[in-house]
């Protein structure tokens, strides 16, 4: 083996040269994050202009709001109802002692309507759609499927994505409203069956502070979630490259940063309208 | 008819097409044959304006049609002049064979469902597929039918130019001959413009009135396949007898015993001083790994 170069003038001109490295590669991952945001923000602008164009094929977007909307109604009344009956359990088990459980009702419905009901939900919509977007998109990509949609002039946006855009933003919020009514059944189950306090403290707890006002954002917000969703999706199955892996991994970036990007939204949304 | 003249493209520090010139007539076949990896689709992809030159120009009768400065929303205009055929058919596999065809002409003409049905039924017929495959999904269909399909899909539209990207790569010699004939009746019927990517020299040999070979992003050879035959090229007469030449490397000596004598290399290598790999394998030295990135077992190491 050769020995390793240790002449000590040498150390100095090594830290710099790796320095220069690590600086390069953060540049150009830098570089790579702006341009992918300008890119994202270019998809969401050039999808947004077509919108009105689904008119003329409306029947694409109606099986969209079918397969991807009234299709995950069983997965989300399964989450929302026990989603309501852990949020009752542990509010009981962190009330007890401390604060009356005529309060119990408000926390639950607050809690529900505001957060838990529409990020779960937004969350378990990204698992499910986002990740189909983006898989049906970048396997469409892999066998030129896109490419001939270019060359017939079929814009690939305007078949492929705006329907899709369009159900995720409608059906989205219609999911979450039945979230939420599924979470209160639960967790209302959960009140007559498990915990110990009587049905009618809980009811009248929810309707001491209720505001229709938390309900419009609650369910209003999904709106901008189902957007990132089909955008996400859409995004990531057109940079994908490279055959199967290239599409579990489009899969896999679009629900990581579908989920991210819920979260941020959210409290910019709560920051704004709170 | 159709002139790329001067493109050039590269890809980072890559350059993947070298100042190519081509050019085909009205009614005439081109094919552009090369080894996987020589520049054949990147050029291809230019032609149907997917991708856009760095340098040179495209142009279609007389007008440019792709430069360094073209938008894709200005190639538009032009795009219902050609049909393309991908190399896998690329058919739309969320619709049937019928809805396939219908798309484009849903989208693009004002013709009655009664009219486009008619139209759908002629463009299959002239491929060879009868009415009932109409409702068959692309992924209950063959390899050689889905080129089929993808062809009456390109021509439904009634292209001028008619571009293939490796239509016979995947299929057996049957269909590859099928697609040949219909690539050549497609010619007559309909009078298009050919031009077929491929790396098959034998339906190349069939079925062009011209050939072009792409080597590393560099048109090495133009000309008809009756001239292709007499190139000296080596690179074209290693591509189109399909062996790889003796001079890149010493596979085995008669090979090489063929082109140059052995033994006066022998005498050279025989010579002090150091050697090239060639040189101490024909000395009987030849040792690949030789030098410091030997592996040494760790009983050995000092």
């Amino acid at each position: 083996m050769p020995a390793p170069d240790v002449n000590p003038l040498m150390m100095p001109l090594r830290l710099i040269a790796a320095a220069g490295r690590a600086a390069i590669m953060w540049a150009d991952k830098g570089r790579a994050f702006i341009l992918g945001t300008r890119n994202y923000a270019g998809l969401v602008a050039q999808t947004s202009v077509r919108v009105p164009l689904i008119v003329k094929n409306f029947d694409i977007t109606t099986n969209h709001i079918y397969t991807l909307g009234i299709e995950s109604i069983p997965l989300v009344t399964m989450i929302a109802i026990f989603l309501g009956s852990a949020t009752v359990t542990q509010a009981v088990y962190q009330m007890s002692g401390m604060i009356p459980f005529r309060y119990l009702g408000a926390l639950v419905c607050k809690t529900t309507v505001t957060e838990l009901a529409p990020v779960i939900t937004s969350m378990v919509f990204a698992g499910r759609v986002a990740t189909g977007i983006a898989a049906e998109i970048a396997s469409m990509k892999g066998s030129e499927q896109i490419d001939a949609m270019n060359v017939l002039r079929l814009d690939p946006l305007r078949y492929l994505i705006v329907p899709k855009f369009v159900a995720c933003i409608v059906m989205l919020p219609a999911l979450t409203i039945w979230a939420i009514l599924m979470a209160f059944s639960g967790a209302a189950f959960t009140v007559a069956v498990s915990v110990d306090v009587t049905m009618h403290t809980y009811l009248s707890g929810m309707k001491l502070f209720f505001k229709a006002y938390d309900v419009y954002v609650g369910v209003g917000k999904t709106a901008v979630f189902g957007a990132i969703v089909a955008i996400t999706g859409a995004y990531f199955g057109f940079e994908a490259k490279g055959g199967a892996e290239g599409v579990g991994n489009a899969t896999t970036k679009a629900v990581v940063v579908s989920a991210v990007l819920i979260l941020i939204f959210d409290f910019i949304i709560a920051v704004m309208v709170m | 008819m159709l002139r790329v003249e001067h493109l050039k493209k590269h890809f980072g520090n890559q350059i993947v097409l070298d100042d190519i010139n081509i050019g085909v007539d009205k009614g005439e076949v081109l094919c552009i044959i090369g080894q996987s990896g020589s520049g054949k689709t990147v050029l291809f992809r230019h032609i149907i304006g997917l991708l856009f030159p760095d340098g040179g120009r495209i142009t279609l009768d007389g007008q440019v049609i792709s430069s360094p400065t073209t938008k894709p929303a200005d190639f538009d205009r032009v795009r219902k002049r050609f049909g393309i055929l991908f190399q896998g058919a690329a058919l739309f596999d969320s619709m049937d064979v019928g809805e396939n065809l219908a798309f484009p002409l849903r989208e693009h003409t004002r013709h009655t469902e009664q009219e486009i049905e008619k139209m759908i039924g002629e463009s299959l017929e002239m491929v060879g597929l009868m009415e009932r495959f109409k409702t068959k999904m692309p992924a209950e269909l063959s390899g050689g039918m889905r080129s089929r399909v993808g062809l009456a899909r390109a021509i439904v539209m009634k292209p001028e130019i008619m571009l293939y990207d490796e239509p016979t790569s995947a299929l057996d010699p049957i269909m590859t001959d099928k697609i040949n004939k219909l690539i050549l009746s497609m010619r007559d019927k309909l009078k298009m413009t050919s031009i077929i990517i491929t790396h098959d020299i034998g339906s190349a040999y069939e079925i062009a009135d011209k050939i072009a070979m792409i080597r590393e992003g560099k048109i090495i050879f133009n000309g008809t396949p009756g001239e292709i035959r007499q190139s000296r090229n080596p690179y074209v007469q290693e591509f189109i007898r399909g062996e790889r030449k003796s001079h890149y490397a010493l596979d085995n000596e008669e090979d090489y015993a063929d082109q140059v004598d052995i033994n006066k290399l022998k005498q050279r290598a025989a010579r002090p001083g150091p050697k090239t790999h060639t040189q101490a394998a024909l000395q009987g030295q030849h040792q690949p790994n030789a030098g410091q990135n030997r592996y040494i077992p760790p009983g050995r190491r000092q």
